[in-house]
């Protein structure tokens, strides 16, 4: 695997003027390559600044310090070629499946058939040919959450932000939307960042795991996953990395634990 | 089945009632001043015949009609430019905080003494009562639309026309509606008053006219169309809003 490097953090790090006036810092300096192709997860607890640095690449946040560069030029703001797909889904409840899709083409400069042949196309891609003419509020979470990736998908980006999309299904729909995430992955190839707090969902998804920690954000480790996909949720050789996962994970806890006087969390 | 026949019959009874303890009322004192239903009715029916009612219908709904859809031209723009620009909203805020209290009836002398007695009064009224209600709801619904709708827009590389119109103004919409409907109530209740004050024509005048020639039976006539007409205008309303909703994805 010598693919090139999509997405490169130097020293990036983010800071802010809390209301008090003091320097907060919400993410520590983090240096990271992803390569193209790559899925890769950003896994830790609330507070580790792991939103902060997706952010950060998709371009909705600026750094404090340091660089952030997708194929080598600097991330100055969102680009239709990285999309951002959200726990809220973020449809638009006026438009219909179709009608959500056809937005992200539109603002791309597509227009008529072609637009609606294209839209349809990745609407059938995520399986909801059906509920082409529905609303977002006559779906499940679920459906609605594969509409906002068929939306991203159809503007073919190559890298793909999820920050923790599946965090608000419920865990039989959750299992579903990864193994369907990671078909469509493997069939389009884009470069995926995904952020979860699931230990277990970035072990069973990620090429790469980032194990982030807080007080103050930062990268704790970054654990490789060298096994093909589809993986075995129980069992096999997953355990290991899961168990290695899970101890680093526990590290951080005592860390966390012992720093805040033995309560908290 | 039972529940569906209360349904309609609860609300006869109540109408029934009323009808029937104003019946009883009206027996306590001369028509000339406490007129009965059938009295009442009579007087209706005369207004109708000489097709003073009707003209007069027709005056206040025009005037109704251009102030409030005034109101709404002005108001429905203002409230979203508001709505996008936190600078400008901070700086009007306490000038529409200041205003809005003032009901629309003080505004009287005013409009009287500048625009003379006629039309454009009672016009100003009307207008100033729907203004308000529609340029809040139309602030607060474009402040409150969430976040993400925007974020997303952002990525995809929306325009800024197409973000407007695609995104802002569909966005608001529900919550413009809110205000379109309370307005659509205040400022029917207002263009009676601005007619009684300074026009002559209009169902306000009507009212007034007829108290100037003790018709006691045509103040009641005139004050039941005012009613039914502001209930006919309601129901208008939820229809094309329940309409309107519908098209929206059933989100109004």
């Amino acid at each position: 695997m010598t693919a090139a490097v999509k997405i490169r953090l130097q020293d990036a790090e983010k800071r802010y003027a809390s209301q008090q006036g003091e320097d907060v810092v919400a993410l520590a300096p983090v240096n990271l390559e992803i390569k193209s192709g790559e899925f890769v997860c950003l896994v830790g607890p609330s507070g580790c600044g792991k939103t902060t640095l997706i952010n950060l690449m998709a371009g909705f946040e600026k750094a404090s310090a340091g660089t952030v560069t997708i194929d080598g030029r600097p991330v100055t703001g969102t680009d239709p070629d990285h999309i951002m797909i959200f726990q809220e889904y973020g449809l638009y409840p006026w438009r219909s499946v179709l009608g959500n899709v056809l937005f992200a083409l539109e603002a791309k400069g597509l227009k008529g058939k072609e637009a609606r042949a294209k839209a349809a196309e990745y609407v059938e891609l995520v399986g909801l040919t059906k509920f082409i003419d529905s609303f977002p509020h006559q779906l499940s979470g679920g459906m609605r959450q594969r509409v906002a990736i068929a939306r991203a998908l159809a503007v073919e980006p190559s890298v793909l932000f999820l920050d923790e999309p599946f965090g608000a299904l419920d865990a039989f729909t959750r299992m579903y939307l990864q193994d369907e995430l990671l078909r469509l992955w493997q069939e389009k190839r884009p470069t995926v960042v995904f952020v979860t707090h699931d230990l277990d969902e970035a072990v069973y998804l990620g090429g790469r795991v980032v194990l982030m920690a807080p007080g103050p954000g930062r990268v704790q480790r970054v654990i490789d996953i060298p096994l093909p996909w589809p993986r075995e949720r129980i069992g096999g050789s997953l355990g290991r990395y899961r168990r290695e996962l899970f101890e680093e994970f526990h590290l951080v806890h005592q860390q966390a634990s012992s720093e805040s006087g033995g309560y908290d969390i | 089945m039972t529940l569906r026949l209360s349904h309609k019959l609860l609300p006869l009874l109540s109408l029934l009632a009323f009808v029937a303890v104003w019946q009883i009322a009206a027996g306590f004192w001369t028509p000339e001043l406490f007129p009965s239903p059938m009295v009442v009715a009579r007087a209706l029916g005369e207004l109708a015949a000489t097709g003073v009612l009707w003209t007069n219908i027709a005056v206040s709904l025009a005037r109704f009609a251009a102030a409030y859809l005034g109101a709404i031209a002005v108001a429905v723009p203002l409230g979203l430019f508001l709505g996008r620009n936190p600078h400008c909203r901070q700086a009007i805020d306490p000038l529409v905080q200041l205003l809005r209290p003032i009901s629309p009836i003080a505004w009287f002398p005013l409009a009287v003494l500048w625009f003379g007695i006629g039309n454009a009064p009672a016009i100003f009224i009307i207008f100033l009562a729907a203004f308000y209600p529609v340029l809040l709801s139309t602030v607060s619904a474009v402040v409150g639309i969430p976040a993400v709708y925007l974020k997303v827009a952002a990525n995809f590389g929306a325009k800024p026309g197409a973000v407007f119109l695609r995104v802002i103004i569909p966005a608001a919409f529900p919550g413009i509606m809110v205000g379109l409907h309370i307005a659509v109530g205040t400022a029917w209740i207002h263009l009676v008053a601005g007619e009684m004050l300074g026009a002559q024509s209009g169902l306000g005048f009507m009212i007034v006219d007829a108290r100037n020639f003790l018709r006691t039976d045509w103040i009641m006539a005139g004050m039941l169309v005012v009613g039914f007409l502001g209930l006919a205008i309601n129901l208008a309303m939820r229809k094309a809003e329940s309409w309107l909703g519908r098209r929206w994805g059933g989100m109004a």
